[in-house]
């Protein structure tokens, strides 16, 4: 139980150059993600004593047969009574190599949007099967969600290889089922582990009841997965958020637009264009807090100056001239709906996207997405909760938009209920 | 790395930077929450840098619950005459004066709890329709299921089971009449982030979190000050140690640590060895396994 002050002592002096690792945890209920994450917690020696000893008395007092190590994130009142994840908890660690950030998402149908949002900031998915149960509906539903989401990495972890005898032919059945399937939602970039996550098998230190696997563990490969950087080749976009004016004499003139880069990377005296307007200027100069800067890439957050005073608001986007995105009224996307009331055609929603609201209209139900099979249900035109569908919509103002497979920032939207202010839909656009 | 990578620091700050803007771009009348300790010290730099070379839109907004460390207060007034921030002091012994709130008694007396009734009083009094809060999902159970726009009905209260999904970077501060937010743009920072991250911009923070002598008295395990405001029981004894503070709360409810780091490097070193949680020292979360949660469903921080 004692923290390993080595590896902390390696991060207090490696911190500058540490990198950031999002991932998402899904899988049908008890596939044993929360305890996959609290293995990974305690393994890396990231639990503090007195976490560890509330675990041990709650776990004690449940009358638990064994340390339950699924209380490390079970965070609400409801979810430690019913023993199921409800929301997303969030968890962090770090091991010499990187930072993480773990969205411990529910298994529940009804939550299945709490997935959606942990998956929507993740590098790399965690799904989680159950070697008795084999692939289900859920597993297929989260990757699908990961491959709309397009997740850089999924990592399938075949999980209590211990209550199927670690037989190495149970892991590889699962292994061509799930192919077959990813084959088919054009998932690559597909990792499989056969773990325990109950007994620590495969997860922070390798099996020695499964000597038949050669891979990396759960955590071995986390360290060692790369982080897609586009920055080379990513178009330019800057959506502005808020313009910055001193009021005071020093700065008089001032005026400089702050934003985070969302995609590829601007230079002082780039030729910019302003959209939807197509103005177009330089960039005279890229500040950052009393700083200038030669260039600046996503995902940093600075501030522009132009060679021209143009009139720019928030939800306009600076773009390189020489590489823009569609300015249109009319949008296909993929989306994902989040609440009771259905959505249909001639729907009317608050669209949010970058920094920009507009108000649309759902023109058209294109078609709903069978999960199970992943074929396009044409007469369906009613979409309900957790349900997946492609729909055509028309704003009031235009949008700058890029398809979510080129830019997961300005390929994005959600929709929002103008009556409750609730986000309804996760939108992406096609 | 190639040259276009963020590190982790940098991507944090990039982030937090980002939700401040937000605040200030959908909200007409946001405040940041300040407690005089790292964290929201940490919030108030990270706004400073995100508006640029304008000053921060938005006034500071202390909750006093008139048990504070004196150096806290010290600090805070230098921190804004320095930088010219405006300041709100929203005082709990005026919620007690006109009767808001009771204070308790007893040897655990403590206003913690009594601050959430004054926070939400200053909320309507100045039509606040944002806070932004220094909370970390690392801190505490309750506080890894917070969303980064965290919506509160016209009772201020947090209903974590009914949450707004939160996609990509698209925050939704949409918000009814008499409704508002709390903000947390530090979310994904953990403990450790906080501490390198005073130590790379070389943030100044009170003396409170250097190593000092104290004279301190042991009660349940705890470390705490010896002040006016905690009586002692017979049996507890006063005794001068050598201690800093991992946190900074109300003087109640806020325990020391044996500690010799006079240096943030120490502290950093500190911290990677530690083997408690900083919450570990906060005696507010001790009063049950959902303590945190039942208090922030009623609109605490």
């Amino acid at each position: 139980m004692a923290k390993n002050q080595q590896s902390k002592h390696d991060i207090e002096h490696s911190y500058l150059d540490m990198d950031l690792l999002r991932f998402t945890t899904a899988g049908s209920v008890d596939d044993g993600k929360s305890t996959l994450i609290g293995r990974l917690l305690y393994d890396s020696k990231s639990i503090f004593e007195d976490q560890y000893e509330a675990v041990k008395a709650t776990s004690k007092k449940r009358g638990d047969a064994y340390l339950n190590l699924a209380l490390f994130t079970d965070g609400l009142r409801a979810e430690r009574e019913q023993g199921i994840t409800i929301d997303v908890a969030y968890r962090y660690f770090a091991t010499p190599k990187r930072k993480f950030i773990i969205a411990d998402t529910p298994g529940h149908i009804q939550y299945t949007r709490n997935m959606v949002t942990g998956a929507s900031t993740a590098n790399a998915a965690i799904i989680l099967i159950d070697a008795r149960k084999g692939v289900l509906e859920q597993t297929k539903r989260h990757s699908y969600i990961a491959s709309l989401l397009r997740i850089q990495h999924i990592i399938i972890c075949v999980n209590k290889m211990d209550l199927a005898g670690y037989d190495e032919t149970v892991f590889i059945k699962i292994k061509k089922e799930y192919e077959a399937l990813a084959v088919k939602m054009n998932i690559t970039n597909v990792h499989f582990i056969p773990i325990s996550a109950l007994e620590g098998d495969n997860v922070v230190t390798s099996s020695k009841s499964m000597k038949w696997y050669k891979g990396r563990t759960v955590l071995g490969l986390l360290e060692t997965l790369t982080i897609a950087n586009t920055g080379n080749t990513d178009a330019a976009r800057f959506p502005v958020q808020y313009v910055i004016r001193p009021i005071n004499n020093e700065y008089h003139d001032y005026r400089s637009y702050a934003g985070r880069i969302a995609g590829g990377v601007f230079k002082k005296g780039d030729t910019i264009s302003v959209l939807p307007k197509g103005l177009s200027s330089k960039i005279k100069s890229i500040d950052f807090s009393g700083a200038s800067l030669a260039e600046a890439f996503a995902p940093m957050s600075v501030t522009f100056t132009l060679e021209d005073d143009i009139d720019i608001s928030r939800g306009d986007m600076i773009v390189k001239t020489d590489n823009q995105p569609q300015v249109t009224h009319d949008i296909d996307i993929m989306v994902c709906w989040m609440t009771d009331k259905k959505l249909q055609a001639n729907r009317k929603y608050i669209l949010k996207h970058t920094s920009n609201e507009v108000r649309c209209i759902v023109k058209e139900v294109n078609y709903k997405v069978d999960i199970n099979t992943f074929d396009k249900i044409e007469d369906e035109q009613i979409i309900g909760l957790n349900e997946i569908a492609c729909i055509t919509i028309r704003t009031t103002l235009p949008v700058i938009i890029d398809k979510y497979s080129k830019n997961r920032n300005t390929g994005s939207v959600i929709l929002i209920d103008e009556n409750s202010n609730v986000t309804v839909g996760a939108g992406m656009i096609m | 790395m190639n040259e276009y990578h963020l590190t982790h620091l940098k991507e944090l700050e990039s982030e937090s930077i980002f939700v401040l803007r937000e605040v200030a771009a959908q909200f007409e009348k946001p405040a940041l929450l300040f407690s005089g300790g790292k964290d929201s010290i940490v919030c108030f730099h990270l706004a400073r840098k995100a508006f640029a070379p304008a000053k921060i839109p938005f006034p500071l907004l202390h909750i006093d619950t008139g048990h504070n460390f004196e150096e806290t207060i010290i600090y805070r007034d230098n921190l804004v005459s320095k930088y010219g921030a405006h300041l709100i002091v929203a005082s709990v012994q005026d919620s007690i004066d006109t009767g808001r709130v009771t204070e308790e008694k007893g040897f655990n007396a403590s206003r913690n709890v009594l601050q959430t009734v004054t926070l939400l009083d200053t909320i309507e009094n100045y039509k606040l329709d944002a806070c932004i809060g220094g909370a970390r999902r690392d801190e505490e159970k309750a506080r890894a299921k917070e969303r980064f726009f965290s919506h509160r009905d016209e009772f201020g209260q947090w209903d974590p089971k009914n949450q707004r999904p939160e996609l990509w970077n698209l925050f939704n501060g949409r918000k009814n009449i008499g409704e508002n937010f709390r903000v947390f743009p530090i979310s994904n920072w953990t403990e450790m982030d906080v501490w390198q991250y005073i130590l790379q911009e070389k943030i100044e923070i009170p003396s409170l979190y250097f190593t000092h002598e104290r004279e301190c008295f042991i009660r349940d395990e705890v470390i705490y000050a010896h002040a006016n405001v905690i009586p002692l029981k017979p049996t507890e004894k006063v005794e001068k140690m050598q201690v800093r503070f991992r946190t900074i709360g109300d003087i109640s409810c806020t325990g020391a640590v044996l500690s010799s780091a006079s240096t943030v490097e120490e502290i950093v070193k500190e911290v990677a060895a530690t083997r408690v949680t900083e919450r570990g020292s906060r005696i507010d979360d001790k009063r049950s396994e959902a303590a945190m949660e039942d208090r922030k469903k009623l609109g605490y921080f």
